[in-house]
């Protein structure tokens, strides 16, 4: 027989070790598909280790991947906490990468301290949008939340490929479907001569910082954290419950559409359909390896990135699928997922007569 | 006038009915999921997993339907992952899901890159033939938008039926359904709640691959990335709209097929005033409406994403 029993108090060790271990497993697990492939499985991981830190120039393109992940982990991470199922975090990315283009590709000109604000706010702004409306339908009438925001990422996806094929089209572009770039004072600058990595991830980080203080040190943050421990409890002691899913709704929308800002005005340049290789949903895993820490989704979302990075730069090397990273990320979700009951179950096996 | 000739159209029928099939297949597993209490978001991956494995079998020399089972087989074994992180473990049901879409997608596509790592168009196979039965198939008009159609989707019509009467006819539909409204009296009736949401979402999510596999193996004839396309998220709006129950499931994917049939004949017509991506927008658009349309009656099984511990009253 096989009891579980509630632990009070999870103790750091546990708290900590088990989203490490969790991903651990997941890097260990992908020996198999790695062997199944017939590919070196020594020499898959050296070259996947060397492919994320290897270099200066690996390293900042790790910190790159990371940059958006950081973003999305934290949408997801603020929406989980209130169990608001965002699921749409990619097509708010989306949304937000339009509306940097929109204002960011020569309309307006300015100088950088002007137009980088200006794009991050509207971006933010259509983001946040994107998720408000679902989450008025959720409170208002009852619309599951999880299918609008899913269907909702598709319908976005395909409003962008019209918009790159209409009113955003770059005319110099000679009919690739991608927007005209972003002014040059508009773009993020890079952090590092001659690297990728741009300050987008300065913002990222100290977005996570500040949403950890949020979380914890406000009123807000307090009411928050009590709807989705308990959204009838919350009620009954007077706050808001839809006030409190539209705020969560507008950081979580936002922070997915600064991602998208990010992408475009520090990474990419332009805006076209390939933007994002799926970050909006590689958020939920950051956030959940990050056990919806804030502060985590930091150490979630490089841990994310250097198997992405690492994976595509082994897969260049010997010709396994890059795909395997998006396997092992789906692993660490499923891993940490199970090391979430452990810390908070204790497992017993007890002797087969236990008296009930 | 041209509006009533594509609905008087046999051929628009029978588009219908095939757009139809992979949903139908999709809202009978769901539904069966939910109706034992279990939300399973991992169908877009199983649809994923369906149409690579069943595709994958009949490519490496099985039998059409020796490809359905593999792609059946490959579907249970994903729900089954589902159900003991949400069932025994009570894990949080949609980030399982979710967890089980992101593995069961990955994991098909590094398959068929791995088993067919350049090929620049994917390789066909000998998808089903649509059925010639004497004299039903030659019945006018419903001989060509039903009886015309591949063994696959009489597969799920058939299911329809099946489901329908086992879920209302027999005791064990009666578990199942009450396993999703109110579990301890299941456990008081001496019956094991583990057990019937297990196999609930095994059964279900075989379902669900049968419609992935109806894509490459009957609708179409080859795998490709990115094909499901939010079909299998299309099925939870669906099963919704249903309010959970095969005859209505029938009828809104029934529905959902004329309308996506309809919209691609329109765009032939109007094509030229409105770009290709407002209609491709419809299927997902109309899947939202209809979620808001019923969304103040629908009646969720009460224990819908409850988790059930053994021993709790």
């Amino acid at each position: 027989m096989i009891r579980f029993e509630p632990r009070s108090n999870p103790g750091p060790l546990l708290v900590y070790g088990v989203p490490v271990l969790a991903a651990t497993i997941a890097i260990l697990l992908a020996a198999i598909p790695l062997a199944l492939a017939g590919a070196p499985i020594i020499k898959a991981y050296g070259l996947m280790i060397t492919g994320a830190f290897g270099s200066v120039f690996s390293t900042s393109e790790m910190l790159t991947r990371a940059t958006p992940l950081i973003l999305t982990g934290l949408a997801a991470a603020i929406a989980f906490r209130a169990k608001l199922w965002n699921i749409g975090a990619e097509g708010q990315l989306y949304m937000g990468a339009m509306a940097a283009v929109a204002v960011g590709s020569g309309v307006i000109d300015g100088p950088s301290w002007v137009m980088i604000p200006l794009v991050i706010i509207a971006g933010m702004i259509a983001g946040a949008l994107m998720l408000i409306g679902p989450t008025l339908l959720k409170t208002r009438l009852g619309v599951d939340e999880v299918v609008t925001t899913l269907l909702l990422n598709f319908i976005v996806l395909l409003f962008v490929q019209m918009m790159l094929e209409g009113a955003l089209k770059d005319p110099m572009s000679m009919g690739w479907p991608q927007s005209e770039p972003i002014i040059d004072s508009a773009v993020f600058p890079p952090l590092l001569e001659r690297m990728r990595v741009h300050i987008g991830l300065i913002i990222a980080l100290v977005s996570a910082i500040a949403l950890a203080i949020f979380v914890k040190r406000t009123v807000w943050g307090f009411e928050i954290r009590a709807v989705g421990e308990n959204a009838a409890a919350a009620k009954f002691s007077g706050i808001s419950v839809t006030k409190t899913m539209i705020l969560v709704a507008a950081l979580s929308g936002g922070l997915a559409g600064l991602a998208g800002v990010s992408e475009v005005a520090g990474t990419r340049g332009y805006l076209a359909t390939d933007l994002s290789p799926g970050y909006g949903y590689a958020g939920i895993v950051v956030a959940m390896l990050a056990r919806l820490s804030p502060v985590g989704v930091i150490a979630s979302a490089l841990f994310v990135a250097s198997v992405f990075v690492g994976a595509d730069s082994m897969s260049r090397a010997i010709g396994v699928s890059s795909y395997l990273a998006d396997l092992i990320v789906a692993m660490a979700l499923l891993c940490v997922l199970i090391g979430g009951f452990l810390t908070r179950f204790k497992v017993h096996f007890d002797r087969k007569s236990a008296q009930g | 006038m041209e509006i009533i000739d594509i609905l008087l159209a046999a051929s628009f029928w029978e588009a219908a009915i095939r757009i139809a099939t992979p949903l139908i297949f999709g809202v009978l597993g769901a539904l069966i999921c939910e109706r034992a209490g279990v939300l399973n978001l991992g169908i877009e991956g199983i649809f994923t997993a369906g149409a690579m494995a069943g595709w994958m079998a009949v490519w490496l020399g099985a039998g059409l339907w020796g490809g359905v089972l593999v792609a059946a087989l490959a579907g249970a074994f994903f729900g089954l992952i589902h159900a003991i992180l949400t069932v025994p473990l009570g894990l949080s049901q949609h980030v399982s899901g979710i967890g089980v879409t992101l593995l069961a997608t990955s994991l098909s596509y590094f398959t068929y890159r791995t088993a067919l790592p350049d090929v620049s168009s994917p390789p066909r196979i000998e998808p089903f033939r649509p059925l010639d039965i004497p004299f039903l198939s030659d019945l006018p008009f419903i001989g060509q938008a039903l009886f015309s159609q591949t063994a696959m989707t009489m597969l799920a019509l058939v299911l329809v039926f099946v489901t329908g009467w086992v879920l209302y006819r027999t005791p064990l539909g009666l578990a199942i359904r009450a396993v999703g409204d109110n579990p301890s009296s299941v456990e008081a009736q001496g019956l094991s709640v583990y057990g019937l949401r297990i196999g609930a979402v095994v059964v279900g999510s075989s379902l669900m691959a049968l419609g992935g596999a109806f894509l490459t193996m009957s609708a179409f004839d080859a795998f490709f990335f990115g094909m499901i396309n939010g079909r299998g998220w299309v099925c939870i709006a669906l099963t919704v709209f249903a309010s959970w129950r095969p005859g209505k499931a029938l009828i809104g994917a029934l529905l959902f097929g004329a309308f996506d049939a309809f919209q691609v004949r329109l765009q032939t017509e109007v094509g030229a005033f409105l770009p290709s991506q407002v209609f491709l927008m419809m299927p997902y658009i109309l899947s939202i409406i209809a979620l808001i349309v019923v969304a103040r009656k629908a009646d969720y099984p009460k224990a819908l994403l409850v988790p059930w511990f053994k021993g709790q009253r």
